[in-house]
């Protein structure tokens, strides 16, 4: 089992990368890998509460552990609490824990 | 250490830089002793086309005399025995045939892509 | 301190471009607060976040001048977390791809970077515990 970091930074509403970038997140997931994906400037504009379409539900359902920057959470001015289910803030220092931890680690 | 290069950004500067210089690090990383593989996805699948051809700028009297040659240097990565992939869909997407294609090319559909990189210490996404 | 944890990133971005600059420095800032080693491979337009030649401006939009606009500089960025490393006893070592710095003409660095070639990237990297490259678009 290998442990993933993927990091997207790229929004859902610009291109259709975010949707393929978990389409990644899943198939590693399904692979029994261990997979995190860490949403950093305006791909946290796809867990604002309301949101339409977030692209992120494929690895939701696929229990992908999805984070969010917090500072790019409040730099767009989402509130914490209204971020959507299954997603959690996390600090940009969460990258450097799991670089140093060894995690194969893609910046998108 | 053996790593994976996916370029998936293409034609980025590559006429004022006479190459992409993804695809140069790419090479200059083997001559440096890398064990790498490439993987083109989205747009820069068109990197594996045959028939490029960037030649004829000119500005006033200025003309560029050594434009980028992307394909020759995409071939020239399979020379040095570097594997590279293109993903299938991507290709299929922009109505790219295999006839269009490098010779040596190996193609891999997109839910092959986590097997792919579970062969490679390190994933470098450009 | 033996057994330390050396990071490798590579930048491509320009300053003053993308929020791709901030966030790389986010992560740098981290890793050298952290007391991990740190390489940073500066390459095409990231050759230019240290180029001392950066200046700050007033900003008339805002009605601030130069000094109380106190514009940020990415030349500072790498000089301040220079000085945190050494502090520290950790090392950053920052090194700029020398053709990119030639095209650019952005010689002129930030004084504790240095120049060097791609291969240097890959040096830094076989030598790390982990490497993240951080490319532009």
């Amino acid at each position: 089992m290998t442990e993933y970091l993927l990091i997207e930074s790229r929004d859902p509403f610009e291109s259709n990368d975010l949707e393929r970038y978990c389409g990644l997140a899943v198939q590693l997931k399904r692979a029994g890998h261990d997979v995190a994906l860490f949403l950093v400037q305006n791909g946290v504009m796809a867990v604002r509460g309301g949101v339409r379409t977030s692209g992120l539900d494929l690895a939701l359902k696929a229990n992908v552990r999805v984070l969010a920057d917090d500072f790019s959470l409040r730099e767009r001015g989402i509130p914490l609490a209204s971020v959507i289910a299954g997603v959690s803030p996390a600090p940009i220092e969460v990258v450097i824990e799991r670089l140093a931890a060894g995690c194969k680690a893609i910046w998108h | 250490m053996r790593v994976l290069q996916i370029i998936e950004t293409a034609y980025r500067a590559t006429i004022e830089e006479q190459d992409d210089t993804v695809v140069y690090m790419t090479h200059a990383l083997h001559g440096a002793g890398a064990t790498e593989s490439v993987l083109l996805r989205g747009n820069a699948v068109n990197y594996a086309v045959a028939d490029q051809d960037a030649s004829g700028l000119r500005f006033g009297t200025w003309r560029q005399s050594e434009p980028p040659r992307i394909a020759a240097d995409v071939a020239s990565l399979l020379e040095k025995h570097v594997d590279v992939f293109a993903v299938v869909e991507d290709l299929e997407e922009r109505g790219l045939r295999e006839e269009m294609l490098i010779r040596g090319i190996k193609t891999l559909p997109r839910g092959e892509l986590a097997g792919l990189l579970e062969r490679f210490d390190q994933i470098w996404h450009w | 301190m033996a057994d330390r944890t050396t990071l490798t990133f590579l930048l491509m971005d320009a300053p003053f471009e993308n929020a791709r600059t901030t966030t790389a420095f986010r992560l740098l800032q981290a890793a050298v607060s952290r007391g991990h080693n740190v390489n940073v491979f500066a390459y095409e337009g990231a050759v230019a976040l240290p180029f001392i030649r950066q200046r700050g401006h007033a900003n008339p939009v805002h009605g601030r001048d130069a000094a109380q606009e106190d514009h940020p500089l990415p030349r500072n960025w790498v000089a301040e977390l220079l000085r945190l490393a050494g502090e520290q006893g950790t090392k950053l070592d920052w090194v700029n791809c020398g053709l990119c710095v030639d095209e650019r003409g952005v010689e002129e660095a930030v004084e504790g970077t240095r120049r060097g070639a791609p291969a240097e990237f890959w040096k830094m990297a076989v030598s790390s515990h982990n490497t993240l490259v951080i490319a532009t678009k």
